[in-house]
């Protein structure tokens, strides 16, 4: 759905997106993530025919950035990093007038649809100035959505947001991903980003590493498996250590951490090792290290 | 056209909640109204009927002074077609006024992105924007005429005088340049608002639109020219060639990327 290849904006002597090479398939949610200044927004608004690219080329549902730009912007819809409402107009006249912009055959229908949905009918002859963070952000939401498009683009949909407003945004992104539309979700919130992306791309000026979220652990951290032992010993790590799979032991209080390739294949090796030295095992767990660390792990190198 | 009207929508449903502009659209004409009628009044009853035209310039005693008026009737065609030339401010400062706002609103509610998100031209946000501004301009503009010219003929019982009053010159100021200088000070806000970041700086510096049309006042009045209909026609023709290149200079100057990237 979104192909991109060797995508390039630079702004004077700024270089803000490089060579840009990436493909996100259709009912895919891929997570961008990146610093601030990265350039994550510059690549929305390049996906999204509203500043064109330097160099490279981009296709966004098979029509090319650049050359189809109208019918890139009737195809996808797009909630910018922050809401910008007509704070003095209704929730229903900024809905109707984005509506009728996006050329919707059914304005009232589509814009009752959304404000139900989104819990906002209530309050939608109320100005939107009047509206919460969250609820503005909702508004942002349906406003992105009255033109049923195929792909969103969400640039930082949960930010700024209390706990419970960014949960129902959460929910509603997961909702829209089971109706099989193609997600390009720009975050900083990791956990965000762990829970609903198929793939990740951590990017920084350039795209760093694209992956599933387990994978982009085992790449960075390799795969650690747990092992509770009710009294450890370094003579038992050592026994571990010599297996030639493992590619690291660790001795913490009376656990084994042990770093492998596979451990699907290789903890009954392990197990059984344990058991023949006359290990009482309680419990065996993976320690999953959290996409923070990955993502800051990565950054960082970068 | 569809995209157009929903912006001109949009752009008054806003707008008109400003009060700011409400005043601007709704007391200017009004004053500018006041003065004139109220001067006429004034003269209709009190100047004598023999007063002098000495004070008048001959040229304009001449073009101004049909056969069949006294010298009274003359120095009220004179004072009353200074404030005339008032008029012309009503289409410069309501324009600006509107598009200060509507532009650099869309500044400092972030919603331009949003907007130029959806399949919209560059084209038709900009007009949508300019009629937005100029429609209710030359509406107030015509009504304000046409309420003068109903306030002159309820106070003037001599035909000749009302018909010196409103001749041609006027005709063609009012519903000729009067929308050319709407489209000028519209345009010219319009490049101010991509520069400034507060609705009413981007007003003031507009503003300097209304310069040309005080300098017209203050000429005729010191008697530097006296306005014709020929030279009437001569202005229009430079407002025409103006705004062509101006409406090409906004259109060009104004490019998505631009607009995004430096509105700041």
């Amino acid at each position: 759905m979104i192909h991109t290849d060797n995508l390039a904006k630079k702004f004077g002597a700024i270089q803000a997106v490089e060579n840009l090479s990436l493909d996100v398939a259709e009912g895919e949610v891929f997570g961008f993530l990146g610093p601030n200044g990265a350039g994550k927004t510059t690549t929305v608004r390049m996906l999204t025919s509203l500043i064109g690219p330097t160099s490279g080329s981009a296709t966004v549902a098979g029509f090319r950035v650049g050359q189809q730009d109208t019918e890139i912007r009737r195809t996808v819809g797009v909630l910018t990093e922050t809401p910008g409402m007509y704070d003095n107009l209704s929730a229903e006249y900024n809905l109707r007038i984005f509506a009728e912009l996006q050329e919707v055959r059914d304005v009232t229908g589509q814009v009752e649809k959304y404000l139900k949905m989104l819990g906002l009918w209530e309050r939608r002859f109320d100005a939107a100035g009047t509206f919460s963070k969250g609820m503005k952000q909702k508004l942002a939401i349906a406003r992105a959505l009255l033109h049923e498009p195929r792909i969103l683009f969400l640039d930082e949909p949960t930010a700024a947001l209390d706990p419970e407003a960014a949960h129902l945004v959460r929910d509603f992104i997961s909702e829209l991903k089971k109706e099989g539309r193609t997600i390009f979700l720009c975050t900083h919130n990791l956990d965000e980003a762990d829970r609903l992306c198929d793939r990740i791309g951590v990017f920084k000026t350039r795209l760093l590493v694209v992956d599933s979220p387990a994978n982009l652990r085992a790449s960075v951290f390799g795969r650690k498996v747990v092992f509770h032992l009710r009294l450890a010993d370094e003579g038992m790590a050592h026994s571990v250590q010599k297996l030639p799979f493992v590619r690291e032991v660790k001795v913490v209080e009376n656990k084994l951490i042990v770093t492998l390739e596979d451990p699907e294949s290789h903890n009954p090796d392990i197990l059984r090792l344990l058991v023949k030295a006359g290990a009482d095992i309680q419990f065996v767990g993976e320690l999953r290290h959290s996409l923070e660390e990955v993502y800051l792990q990565l950054v960082q190198k970068a | 056209m569809k995209k157009i009207k929903t912006i001109i929508r949009k752009e008054w449903a806003e707008v008109f909640k400003n009060r700011m502009v409400i005043f601007t659209v709704a007391f200017l004409p009004l004053l500018l109204i006041a003065i004139p009628l109220g001067v006429l009044y004034g003269m209709h009853t009190t100047t004598p009927a023999t007063s002098s035209t000495n004070a008048l310039p001959d040229e304009m005693t001449k073009s101004m002074c049909p056969s069949g008026l006294n010298a009274s009737d003359c120095m009220q065609v004179f004072l009353v077609s200074e404030f005339m030339m008032l008029f012309m401010l009503v289409p410069v400062a309501i324009p600006v006024t509107i598009a200060a706002y509507s532009i650099v609103g869309e500044k400092t509610t972030r919603s331009l992105e949003p907007l130029l998100a959806t399949p919209i031209t560059t084209a038709e946000l900009l007009m949508g924007k300019c009629l937005a501004a100029i429609i209710p301009a030359v509406l107030a503009t015509y009504a304000a005429f046409g309420i003068f010219a109903l306030g002159s003929w309820i106070i003037l019982a001599n035909k000749i005088l009302l018909t010196a009053l409103l001749d041609l010159r006027w005709l063609i100021a009012i519903f000729v340049v009067g929308p050319l200088i709407a489209i000028l000070a519209v345009t010219f806000s319009l490049m101010v608002s991509s520069r400034v970041n507060d609705p009413r700086a981007a007003e003031q510096i507009s503003m300097v639109v209304i310069l040309p049309v005080l300098a017209g006042f203050f000429g005729q009045v010191a008697g530097i020219f006296v306005l014709n209909a020929r030279l009437i026609i001569i202005v229009a023709v430079i407002m025409l060639a103006l705004d062509t290149v101006m409406l090409f200079l906004t259109t060009h100057v104004f490019q998505r990327e631009q607009i995004l990237t430096r509105w700041k």
